[in-house]
């Protein structure tokens, strides 16, 4: 996983073998030194400005700046308390597989992520809501908090200070919306997980209506290292503006599919060599850039840097940072399809055009794919496209939904026009 | 009747004592795990014992994709559904595994042992496709190695 070349503060430390490192290795290699100096010589409020000075901005998919959103939980002796630090490690946006590996390979990095996180905001008790599925991170983490616990990181008056904080491990019970912050905070209050109203933002009136901050695994691992070595550092990482390294993926037919850290303004191409390139004999005919929620790119795209400003420039995003691709022997209607059943099945149900829309959408899609496609039929899903969008649902799962589905109606026109006349698919 | 493991299992996931209905997606984790699925009788057990009406809990347990209401085999296997699954071939893995199985989507076989059902992404997108059976993971699954796969889940 590492490369001397580069200097990767979230897998450089992540050993090949498979096994994490245990509390003793990582503390070998500098780990909770961090934790060590903020809680002897920061006071909580430099370990926002340091976050937000290095520029780090969340990387669950929306990219808000992480200090900034600190910065807005109530402080001082009239606080509400108690106070929650919630990790997000629900990773479930289809062709996302980045928080798996920090979560294995390397859990003790995410705990003193939280450490500082909850410092900062001066937590009391922080979670991490861990996906159902993930046995082995399950497994890993129980083992490293035990440690943390013993060694004095977690727990009453943290390394003899006046500070305490509990951290628990929450398994889901699965289902996509989790992810969504608010959802996830029903979620782990034991309700029925459908999101909240914003505002009140979870800073102020999250769990149980106390403050709460939400931050996604990847966020929290850049914490300690942030904290360790300074803004300026962070920033002297990237390529563009935006702060720091970014796990990318590539899944679908690449020669060699896979995950890696690099800093953020590395090109779609250069994440695409990584991989090897297409397998012999494929031409590549689309990209969805970070996970299932964001559009379509093309071929044209490959010099196009990935990081949160630049992506929106050619009408995407990036996400998650795990590209899919779509090469020219798969049916992009097909793919549009599978899609659309996924994003239908997990609608929480609470708004109409969400829970009937994507139904909708997604037998239209099936019709078209199963040569039963109409006239009209492209017309109502464009309409859906629209819809659904952004500012017209309850949350952003169905925006989400037609990030795909709208992109795809624009590129692969063609291809779905085609399924229409010919009555089938020309891919089966 | 829940047992006092069982019960004291459920008390160490109450991590704040004035709410302790949140506790109850780990207790029916728990309960299944130990039982398999959650039938009508658990449900009331488990929303007893945490202080929460039966139809509330109905309503969390029916609202999450890994809680079973109904039986399950023995082992359930979870194939992997999503984009990147399906790019790399889930519907020739999924057709192969039923025909072996002699089941249909959601079914358990006759014996009792398998029931398969579809999963959202499992997150191991670069290693499609991917499979569950029980807490084990199974990637770059070759349909043709299926038998192999299921051989020891007995
Ligand atoms: C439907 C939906 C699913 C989401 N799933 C996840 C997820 O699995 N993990 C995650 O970190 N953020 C997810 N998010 C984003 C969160 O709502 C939230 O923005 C994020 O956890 C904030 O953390 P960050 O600022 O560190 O990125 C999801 C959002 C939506 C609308
Ligand atoms: S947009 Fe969909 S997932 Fe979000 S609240 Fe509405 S129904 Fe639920």
């Amino acid at each position: 996983m590492s490369d001397p070349t580069h200097d990767l503060p979230l897998t450089g430390a992540i050993k090949t073998d498979g096994t994490p490192l245990s509390l003793r290795e990582y503390e070998a290699i500098g780990g909770y030194a961090a934790v060590r100096a903020a809680l002897s010589g920061l006071a909580p409020a430099d370990v926002t400005a340091r976050v937000k000075d290095a520029g780090l901005r969340g990387r669950g998919g929306a990219g808000f700046p992480t200090g900034i959103k600190w910065a807005l939980v109530p402080m001082g002796d009239d606080a509400p308390h108690p106070k929650y630090l919630v990790v997000n490690a629900d990773e479930m946006e289809p062709g996302t597989f980045k928080d798996r590996l920090l979560l294995e390979g390397n859990p003790h990095q995410l705990i003193e992520g939280v450490i500082l996180a909850a410092y900062a905001i001066q937590a009391d008790i922080a979670y991490i809501f861990l996906r159902g599925e993930y046995t082995v991170a399950e497994d890993r983490l129980h083992h490293a908090l035990h440690e943390a616990y013993e060694a004095g990181y977690l727990g009453r008056h943290i390394l003899g200070g006046p500070w305490s904080l509990g951290l628990h491990l929450h398994m889901s019970i699965g289902r996509y919306i989790c992810g969504e912050e608010t959802a996830l905070l029903n979620a782990l209050e034991g309700k029925r997980a459908t999101p909240r109203t914003k505002p009140p933002f979870p800073q102020i009136s999250g769990l149980w209506g106390k403050p709460t901050i939400v931050n996604n695994v990847e966020t929290l691992c850049n914490v300690p290292p942030i904290v360790a070595r300074g803004a300026e550092w962070f920033k002297g990482l990237s390529r563009t503006p935006n702060g720091g390294t970014k796990m990318f993926g590539v899944s679908g037919k690449a020669k060699r599919p896979g995950l890696w850290e690099r800093p953020l303004g590395t090109t779609i191409g250069e994440i695409l060599d990584l991989a090897g390139g297409m397998r012999d004999g494929l031409t590549l005919r689309g990209i969805i850039p970070g996970g299932a929620s964001t559009d379509f790119l093309g071929p044209e795209h490959l010099d196009v840097q990935m990081d949160f400003d630049t992506v929106p420039k050619v009408g995407s995003r990036m996400g998650t940072g795990t590209m899919i691709l779509l090469d020219d022997r798969t049916c992009p209607v097909g793919m549009v399809h599978n899609l659309m059943q996924f994003f239908a099945q997990e609608s929480c149900g609470w708004c109409t055009p969400c829970r009937d829309g994507l139904p909708w959408v997604q037998k239209v899609v099936g019709a078209i794919e199963a040569g039963q496609g109409r006239e009209d039929d492209l017309d109502v899903l464009r309409r859906h496209a629209r819809l659904l969008g952004p500012g017209l649902t309850f949350c952003a799962l169905a925006p989400g939904a037609t990030a795909p589905l709208g992109s795809a109606l624009v590129r692969f026109k063609d291809d779905f026009e085609r399924h229409i006349r010919d009555q089938r698919c020309a891919w089966n | 009747m829940l047992s006092d493991a069982i019960k004291q299992e459920i008390e160490s996931h109450i991590h704040e004592p004035e709410h302790r209905a949140a506790a109850c997606t780990e207790a029916l984790r728990i309960v299944q795990r130990e039982r398999g699925w959650i039938d009508d009788e658990s449900l009331a057990e488990v929303a007893e014992f945490l202080g929460m009406s039966p139809h509330e809990l109905d309503g969390v347990a029916t609202f999450f994709n890994l809680i079973h209401r109904r039986p399950v085999g023995r082992h359930v296997i979870r194939v992997c559904a999503s984009v990147s699954c399906w790019v790399m071939g889930y519907e020739g893995l999924r057709e192969k595994l039923l025909a072996h199985l002699g089941v249909e989507m959601g079914e358990t076989t006759a014996d009792g042992r398998f029931t398969v059902v579809p999963n959202q992404c499992l997150g191991c997108c670069d290693r499609a496709p991917a499979l569950m059976i029980g807490r084990d993971l199974y990637r770059d699954v070759n349909p043709d190695a299926l038998e192999a796969i299921l051989e020891p889940y007995r």
